[in-house]
């Protein structure tokens, strides 16, 4: 199984449509996972058929019994996360600032324990071109690393016969992409001409090279300021990065997504065309990868 | 109105939706009356430094790590058991740790019974402080490649701006940690959002935090193209809706790392509306 995920930097720059359009157009069996797991889009473009859902347990969170507690403030003086909170003579920790380290129960034996708490959900459902693994975290919930990782082992265990494993990734370099793009192939990075893409798409790179996955990159509304288009590729050239794709703008993928359906259903629009001609060089890459092993 | 304070700031569930562009042209347009400190908490990404170029003084910021002393160290493993994230790893003659899990809780120096460990600061991003122009204050936080918690970096930006009148607080997508920090203790926020399925479903999701946060929230149409319908049907429970239209040449202004209101000067009229919207919300007069 070879495992692509499709990653951006810079939120917005058109990930989860081009990976949908990926979904139809990459031969072989597939399944996908979209790891943005606070903002989930796949699943509008890829009209699932739910087949379960889990529940996801993040980290155990603190709570305090207040019968049992003596208000002696140690739990407050040793949380560093601010998460123990006061209302008269009552404690109560925040669960959205808890972060599960245990402290105030090492400090407090009698009124705090841990306990587990649902944060989120993951769901597997059936496309047309494969299984998707999706998952919904409670707004305002944390531990959304630990759930992109789930979200990866169940797809990869319940489909591990398929050939390849196409990932929706989550924006920005932080704990969720690194959870997305730890153990991928092939990370393809979708950046768009402008000074924040492309500032964005320099810091994604870093991070990737701390994983060794091929790294390629896709511009995309790459026609709305060309000089930033030709910085963008001169700068990939001397990170020798192959940029494998140039999708225009094309108001036909608002039109597609407001429809619901890949940008590639309709066939002959020039972001449709564009994106063809990505999958059949993502097609030759993933060939070759296959190869080598 | 000075000697009040305001903290306002500018979320949107869905990435790229223009976030950075509101938050920018407000400060801008804002900063032309008053003092005004413009964070960038959005620390995976940030991208408004790129668009007020100027010298900045920058800072580390770090975190507490565990260090262990090897000499006094028994190995009973005590810490290891203790810590919830797996970051230390007892061996029977030596411990292995792994900064990049640990969340600096201080639990093992807590738990150790010889004094085996005490904390030193590592690096985890930095802060860049600069005044792009006279009453515009720009604190950047910026989380280092490969590092993974965002929210201590956050946390710092926030905290340079702690004593500073308006601040206006530009956030990371998403509507997780990074995301509820940013938010946390603001007066009220702006969520940025585009009229397509995308955006109305993380419209929503960014809707619930900030309700959950108990913070007034209003809505921006950015790039509106006449069919928002289902975006304002959603609107109609918030009362304060202002569209941006769509237009190349707004994205062509922004995308060159220029600024609407300085390029189009006409349209600070519309973020001195906006910011007196946000300012309703929050319950009249700051």
């Amino acid at each position: 199984m070879i495992r692509l995920a499709v990653i951006s930097g810079k939120g917005g720059t058109g990930k989860t449509m081009i990976t949908a359009a990926l979904a139809h157009l990459l031969p072989g069996s597939l399944v996908f996972a979209d790891c943005d797991v606070d903002a989930a889009n796949l699943e509008l473009l890829l009209n699932p058929q739910l087949i379960r859902t889990e529940p996801f347990m993040g980290m155990k969170t603190a709570v305090i019994d207040t019968a049992l507690c003596t208000q002696c403030d140690k739990c407050m003086d040793h949380c560093r996360f601010g998460a123990i909170e006061r209302d008269g003579e009552i404690y109560h920790v925040n669960p959205l600032r808890c972060e599960g380290c245990a402290v105030c129960v090492h400090v407090c034996p009698v009124a705090i324990t841990m306990q587990p708490r649902q944060t989120g959900e993951i769901k597997y459902s059936e496309t047309s071109r494969g299984h998707l693994v999706h998952a919904r975290l409670v707004p305002g919930a944390g531990n959304s690393g630990l759930l992109v990782h789930a979200v990866k082992k169940m797809a990869m265990e319940l489909d591990k016969g398929c050939n390849l494993f196409l990932i929706d990734g989550p924006p920005g370099t932080g704990c969720p992409l690194i959870s997305t793009i730890s153990g991928t192939d092939i990370v393809l990075i979708v950046t768009e001409p402008s000074v924040s893409g492309l500032h964005d798409l320099k810091r994604v790179v870093a991070v990737c090279r701390q994983f060794r996955p091929r790294i390629l990159v896709t511009i995309n509304r790459f026609d709305l300021e060309q000089s930033l288009t030709d910085t963008i590729q001169t700068w990939c050239c001397a990170e020798n990065i192959p940029v494998i794709g140039m999708i225009p703008f094309d108001p036909a993928v608002i039109e597609s997504v407001r429809r619901g359906v890949p940008i590639t259903d309709s066939g002959t629009t020039p972001a449709a065309q564009a994106i063809q001609i990505l999958a059949a060089k993502l097609e030759l890459e993933l060939r070759d990868l296959g190869k080598k092993r | 109105m000075p000697g009040q304070i305001m903290k306002l700031a500018v979320a949107s569930g869905k990435g790229g939706t223009g976030k950075s562009m509101v938050a920018e042209n407000l400060a801008f347009t804002l900063s032309r009356t008053e003092p005004v400190t413009l964070v960038d908490c959005d620390v995976e990404e940030p991208n408004l430094h790129l668009f007020f170029p100027a010298p900045a003084t920058t800072t580390d910021v770090t975190v507490p790590v565990p260090v262990i002393d090897e000499t006094a160290c028994q190995h009973c493993g005590l810490c290891g058991e203790f810590c919830q994230y797996g970051a230390l790893t007892v061996l029977s003659n030596r411990i292995l740790f792994f900064p990049e899990l640990c969340h600096s809780c201080g639990g093992c120096i807590l738990v150790c019974p010889n004094d085996a460990i005490h904390e030193e600061p590592k690096r985890i991003g930095t802060l860049s402080t600069s005044a792009p122009q006279p009453d515009l204050k720009l604190i950047s936080g910026t989380l280092d490649t490969g590092s993974p918690h965002a929210v201590p970096v956050i946390r710092a930006a926030k905290k340079q701006a702690a004593n500073d009148q308006l601040v206006i607080i530009d956030t990371a997508p998403g509507t997780s940690c990074p995301v509820v920090e940013a938010l946390d203790g603001c007066d009220a926020c702006i969520l940025v959002t585009e009229s397509t399925p995308f955006g109305l479903h993380d419209l929503q999701l960014a809707v619930d935090v900030a309700a959950r946060l108990g913070i007034p929230a209003g809505i921006v149409i950015n790039r509106s193209d006449g069919k928002d319908e289902e975006t304002l049907r959603f609107c109609i429970d918030h009362d304060i809706e202002v569209m941006i239209p769509f237009s190349r040449e707004i994205a062509a202004i922004q995308n060159r790392g220029d600024l609407l209101c300085r390029a189009r000067p006409e349209w600070q009229k519309d973020f001195c509306a906006l910011f007196l919207k946000c300012r309703a919300l929050t319950g009249g007069e700051r």
